[in-house]
C-alpha cells in the first residue's frame, strides 16, 4: 500500500517525500518509511552487521546498500601499505569482511572512488532527487542538496535498515530558512551556512527538517548546497533539503548510478513535481537578507559561536542563560580574550577538506587564493581531497602544484582532520583554521583549537598566520 | 534491550548547556567493533587528564556521583554525530535516564534503541532537579515510566510526556526489528509498486 497524501492540501517538499515513502502507519503516527539508499561506513557499522549474524538475518537490499571507508583511513600516501593502528585496521577489515561477505556495493581503500561517504554517494549517482537516504553518521544531511531526504541514524537504526530496508519515524516539523538576494562577493556557502546556524543556535532546527530556499540558495552550485545541508545538523536539524531544479539535474545527469534514457525523462518528470506548494505550512520560517551576509568564522566551541570576520570576541556577559558559563569554558578553552579582533587571532595550522568543503569547488576556491603565495613561516597545512575522483580531477587541473608550491601536504581521501579518528589530528594547543563542520573540544586533537570558515577564508588565513577577511585579502597582490 | 520501569538512584548534576557527543565519548573510542566496555570512557575528556588520572572536580568522580544512574543535564544535551557509541558508554557506566530542557534529534532516538530514557522537561522543572541533584548521594530521585512522573528526594513530582510507541517498547523492553519483520508483507508489496512507479530509483 502506497499511502497517497492524506487530503489534497498543500504540502511541503519535505511532505511530498515523506509521503512518497510510507510503507505503513500506525494510529499513533509512527511510520515504516521505506529507504532508497543505505551508506554505511566502518565506524558505525560493525555491531550492526553482527547482529544480523547473530540473528541469522540477511540485508533485504544489498543493491541499494553502498559501503565505502573514510574515517578511520590514513591520508598518507602510503596507506597501499596498510593501517599501523590495530583498532583502525580491525574496523576497515571488518567493514572489507562484512561487504563482501553480504554482499552489498562497496568502494575499497584503494579504489579510486573511495571517499568520505557523503561525498561518493552524489558523486556515482546514488543520491537522486526524491530518495530518502540514510547512513550512520550525522552529515548524511549533506544529501539533502538533492532534494532527498536524508539524515543520520545510530547502529541499532543501521542493522534495522540493514534487516529490513525501512526506518521506524515519526514525522518531523517543517521549517524554512530564506535566504533572500544575492551574495556579496568573498561570500560563499560556507559563510552563509554559518551565519545561519549564528542566528538559529545550534538547538534551532531540533525537531525539524530545514528546507533552504530563497535567490541566494538558488543561486549555489550542487557543491555549495551541499556544504549547506551537509551543515543542517550543526543547527539542530536531522536533515536539510533544497528543491531539485536545472542546476540540479544537470549535476545529475551522466553519473554511473543515474537513471538513463526513457527512465532519466520520467525521473526528470517526477522530480519537477518536488517543490514547496505556495502555500504550504511551516512550523518555523527564519529569513535572512543574502546582502548582509560576511564572511564568517567560529571563535568558541559550538558551531553557534559563529561571528563576521569584522567582528570581535565576545565577553561571555554578553549572553544569558547556561550559554554565559558555556561561553566562559569556551574562550578559556580556545585560549581567547574577549575584545580581541577575529583578525588578529594567530593559527598554527590549517585543513582544507571534510565532507563540508572538500569538493572540486572547494579545492579551487583555496588554490586561486595559494597561487603564487605561500603558507606564513610556522604554520602548517594540509589539504585532503573528499574522494579518489575529486583528487584526479584536482591533479588534472593542476590544483596539487598550486597546494604543494604553497606548502601544504596533498593527502590522500578521507575524513581526516575533520574528527582526527586517524593520525591526523592537531596537537594540544594548536589552533586551526578549518573548513569541516564542528568546532567541539578535542574534535580535531586533544584541546586542539578549531576555527570554522570558507576554504578561500581558510587558506587566506594560512597565508597571513592569522585569521584574515578574504574581501580585503584578495584585493592584495600575491 | 533491558526494560525500564523505574528507576530510584543517584542524580548526577551537568548544568553546561550543548553536551555534544564528542564529549560524552571522544573519537578515540569509537574503534570498537562492540556495544560493550565504553562506559570507563564516558566523558573522557572531562573526566580524566592526558596521563588517564581522575580530574577530582568532575562530577562523576566525586565519590557522592560514582553510582549514578541518573544525569540533569543542560540544555541541548547530544548534539553533534550520530555515534550511538554515546549512549551505549552511559549504559555501560550504569546511566538509564537522562533530564534535559531539550535533546538532540539522533541521540534522543539512540537512547530508546538502547533502554535509556531522555525526559524532556521545562526549564523551572528541570532547575528543581538540578538542585535535588546537587545534593548528592542521599538525595535519590525516582523515575517512573509507567505514570511519567519524576520525582525528588523531597517527594516533589513532575509529569512528563513521551511518545506512547517508545513508551511501549521501553517497558517491554521491545526490538524494533522483529517488529517490523512482522510487517513483511508491506515492504514486499511497497517494493513492487515502486518498481513500477520509479523504476529508477
Amino acid at each position: 500500500m502506497i499511502t497517497e497524501p492524506q487530503s489534497a492540501a498543500a504540502r511541503t517538499l519535505y511532505d511530498k517525500i515523506w509521503d512518497a515513502h510510507v510503507v505503513d502507519r500506525q494510529d499513533d503516527g509512527t511510520c515504516l518509511l521505506y529507504i532508497d539508499r543505505h551508506l554505511v561506513h566502518e565506524v558505525t557499522s560493525p555491531q550492526a552487521f553482527e547482529g544480523l549474524r547473530m540473528t541469522g538475518r540477511s540485508v533485504r537490499a544489498p543493491e541499494r546498500t553502498i559501503a565505502v571507508p573514510d574515517h578511520n583511513v590514513p591520508t598518507t600516501w602510503d596507506r597501499e601499505q596498510g593501517i599501523d593502528n590495530e583498532e583502525s585496521r580491525i574496523q576497515v577489515d571488518a567493514l572489507d569482511r562484512n561487504a563482501r561477505e553480504f554482499g552489498v556495493v562497496y568502494y575499497p581503500v584503494n579504489d579510486i572512488r573511495q571517499g568520505i561517504v557523503h561525498i561518493v554517494g552524489p558523486e556515482q549517482g546514488w543520491t537522486l532527487p526524491g530518495m530518502t537516504v540514510v547512513c550512520g553518521d550525522s552529515h548524511t544531511a549533506t544529501h539533502g542538496a538533492f532534494g532527498a531526504l536524508a539524515h543520520g541514524i545510530g547502529t541499532s537504526e543501521v542493522e534495522h535498515v540493514l534487516a529490513t530496508q525501512t526506518l521506524i519515524q515519526k514525522k518531523s516539523k517543517n521549517m524554512k530558512v530564506e535566504v533572500t538576494g544575492r551574495l556579496a562577493p568573498g561570500v560563499t556557502a560556507k559563510d552563509v551556512v554559518l551565519a545561519i546556524i549564528g542566528q538559529t543556535g545550534t538547538a534551532g532546527g531540533t525537531g525539524h527538517v530545514i528546507e533552504y530556499c530563497g535567490e541566494a540558495i538558488r543561486a549555489l552550485s550542487m557543491e555549495g548546497r551541499m556544504t549547506i545541508c551537509n551543515m543542517a545538523i550543526e543547527g539542530g536539524a536531522r536533515a536539510g533539503l533544497i528543491a531539485p531544479d536545472q542546476t540540479t539535474f544537470d549535476y545529475v545527469k551522466g553519473r554511473p548510478h543515474a537513471p538513463k534514457g526513457a527512465q532519466w525523462e520520467a525521473a526528470v518528470a517526477w522530480w519537477k513535481t518536488l517543490f514547496s506548494d505556495e502555500d504550504a505550512h511551516w512550523d518555523k520560517i527564519v529569513t535572512l537578507r543574502g546582502e548582509d551576509i560576511a564572511p564568517t568564522v567560529t571563535w568558541g566551541t559550538s558551531p553557534e559561536d559563529a561571528l563576521p570576520i569584522t567582528a570581535t570576541v565576545p565577553d561571555p556577559s554578553d549572553f544569558t542563560g547556561g550559554k554565559v558559563e558555556a561561553a566562559r569554558r569556551s574562550l578559556d578553552y580556545m585560549g581567547l580574550t574577549p575584545g580581541t579582533r577575529l583578525t588578529d587571532i594567530a593559527i598554527d595550522a590549517v585543513f582544507i577538506g571534510s565532507c563540508t568543503n572538500g569538493r572540486i569547488e572547494d579545492l579551487r576556491a583555496a588554490a586561486e587564493v595559494l597561487r603564487g603565495r605561500r603558507l606564513a613561516p610556522g604554520v602548517r597545512g594540509m589539504v585532503v581531497p573528499g574522494s579518489g575522483l575529486v583528487r584526479a580531477q584536482a591533479e588534472e587541473e593542476g590544483l596539487d602544484q598550486v597546494f604543494k608550491e604553497a606548502g601544504f601536504e596533498w593527502r590522500l581521501a578521507g575524513c581526516s582532520m575533520c574528527l582526527g579518528m586517524n593520525p591526523d589530528q592537531l596537537a594540544p594547543g594548536e589552533r586551526c583554521a578549518a573548513t569541516s563542520n564542528r568546532n567541539f573540544e578535542g574534535r580535531q586533537g586533544y584541546k586542539g583549537r578549531t576555527h570554522l570558515m570558507s576554504p578561500a577564508m581558510a587558506a587566506a588565513a594560512g597565508v597571513a598566520g592569522h585569521l584574515v577577511d578574504i574581501r580585503e585579502f584578495a584585493a592584495q597582490p600575491a | 534491550m533491558d526494560k525500564f520501569t523505574t528507576l530510584t538512584g543517584i542524580a548526577a548534576p551537568m548544568p553546561l548547556v550543548n553536551i555534544d557527543t564528542d564529549m560524552i565519548i571522544p573519537k578515540q573510542f569509537l574503534k570498537t567493533i562492540q556495544r560493550s566496555g565504553l562506559g570507563v570512557n564516558l566523558f573522557d575528556e572531562l573526566r580524566y587528564d592526558r596521563e588517564g588520572n581522575e580530574l577530582p572536580d568532575f562530577v562523576l568522580n566525586q565519590p557522592a556521583y560514582r553510582q549514578a544512574e541518573i544525569i540533569v543535564a543542560g540544555d541541548n544535551f547530544g548534539c553533534g554525530s550520530s555515534r550511538e557509541h554515546a549512549p551505549w558508554a552511559l549504559l555501560d557506566f550504569g546511566i538509564r535516564c537522562v533530564i534535559s530542557t531539550s535533546f538532540a534529534d539522533i541521540f534522543f532516538n539512540n537512547c530508546f534503541k538502547n533502554g535509556i530514557l531522555p525526559i524532556v522537561l521545562p526549564q523551572d522543572a528541570v532547575d528543581v532537579l538540578m538542585e535535588d541533584a546537587q545534593k548528592g548521594a542521599n538525595a535519590r530521585m525516582t523515575v517512573d515510566l509507567e505514570n511519567q512522573t519524576v520525582t525528588t528526594s523531597d517527594g516533589v513530582a513532575f509529569q512528563f510526556d513521551v511518545d506512547p510507541f517508545r513508551k511501549h517498547c521501553l517497558l517491554n523492553g521491545l526490538d524494533d526489528i522483529g517488529l517490523t519483520m512482522e510487517k513483511a508483507p508491506r515492504i514486499e508489496s511497497y517494493e513492487t509498486q515502486m518498481a513500477q512507479a520509479r523504476p529508477w530509483v
